[in-house]
């Protein structure tokens, strides 16, 4: 009997500390794990790695110096050369000539396209560049650097070699040692 | 008679060719860019950039060749007469978004923005909330509060008396 008086239901509740409403804490968990997805989102987007061999390269547009737009879906049919680089970069000038060679060598041909992706660049020195080495194929900024950004290139230069239907089937980290190794990818490609 | 002919028509013409030749001053000027701006004013632009191949770099002070290049062309913008608004709208135009020190109020971005005060606002309701909920706890009924020690929980210290009671 004593027990009962000790502790009454009134007094009990009052004692309690007030809750917080449903709706608060209902909200509370709702923005906590949005931002949990968030943060899982874009951790997932910033590790997904390049786009490894054999994938399907996604569809692009380069702007090039002469202000036309090239897009690699209307060069179904041909291998794709993208070669990124920069006037600042000094293993890009290392291949250079060999790259102009080796696009000397396809382009009667016409089933090879070389495209030249300048990353990260100031136009004048990117101008210069291509004027010094006599480099006469396709070239232009990576604008926003969106091209740099689908294969996720780690620096320049690096070059990705597209097989006739689009898909990625080489790709060169560093610069390129000799002409012979170039043909050695576009090759078989080619034939 | 003459000299008075004379003296007024060479003044003339001395005031003719004198503005002729500021007048050809001016055109050989106008081509001519403004003023070389200084590295502070350069600076000034570029410590609110980020060059993508150092990251976390302030361009103002990264030593890379590509950086460099990006300098110059921001005195190059800056002496064309261009604001530090139209620049950095150049930059990220060209190179991204992720070239600006501050990201653009835009898209998902505005979350970056709205989400820390909306959590501390939060923060701040619920600590207020707890605060006062603490102050309004009402003493035990029958439990005289002026006789507990400030630190003593009501309910825990009638606990203890029914149980001296009960020894």
């Amino acid at each position: 009997m004593e027990n009962k008086s000790l502790i009454t239901p009134a007094a009990d509740e009052k004692a309690r500390p007030r809750q917080l409403p449903a709706w608060v804490i209902v909200l509370a968990f709702v923005l906590l794990l949005a931002f949990l997805a968030l943060i899982w989102w874009g951790l997932n987007r910033s590790q997904q790695g390049s786009v490894q061999i054999n994938d399907s390269v996604p569809p692009f547009t380069l702007t090039g110096f002469d202000g036309k737009q090239y897009a690699t879906k209307d060069l179904a049919g041909k291998v794709i050369v993208v070669n990124f680089w920069a006037s600042w970069c000094d293993p890009c000038k290392q291949e250079a000539a060999d790259l102009e060679t080796a696009w000397q060598y396809y382009r009667p041909g016409g089933k090879v396209v070389f495209m030249g992706v300048d990353w990260v660049d100031t136009e004048p020195e990117a101008r210069s560049y291509l004027s010094q080495f006599g480099i006469s194929y396709l070239n232009g900024p990576d604008l926003r650097t969106a091209i740099s950004q689908i294969f996720r290139i780690k620096g320049v230069p690096e070059t990705y070699i597209l097989d006739k239907t689009g898909h990625l089937k080489n790709v060169k980290i560093g610069p390129f040692s000799s002409l012979g190794e170039i043909r050695g990818m576009i090759d078989p490609l080619v034939n | 008679m003459k000299k008075w002919i004379i003296l007024p028509a060479l003044f003339l013409a001395l005031v003719v060719a004198l503005v002729a030749l500021g007048s050809v001053s001016a055109q050989g000027a106008q081509p001519q860019a403004g003023p070389t701006p200084s590295d502070d004013q350069v600076n000034a632009v570029a410590r609110d950039l980020y060059c993508p191949v150092c990251e976390n770099i302030p361009l103002d002070v990264c030593p890379t060749q590509a950086c460099a290049q990006w300098r110059d062309l921001i005195r190059q913008q800056l002496a064309a007469g261009k604001t530090k608004e139209e620049i950095q709208q150049y930059f990220a135009l060209h190179y991204g978004d992720r070239v600006l020190s501050e990201p653009p109020r835009q898209g998902l971005n505005w979350l970056v923005y709205i989400l820390p005060p909306l959590c501390f606002l939060g923060g701040v309701y619920l600590v207020v909330r707890v605060l006062r909920s603490a102050r309004k706890a009402p003493p035990v009924p029958g439990t005289p509060s002026s006789a507990l020690p400030p630190s003593d929980d009501p309910y825990v210290r009638r606990l203890e008396e029914e149980l001296k009671k009960r020894n």
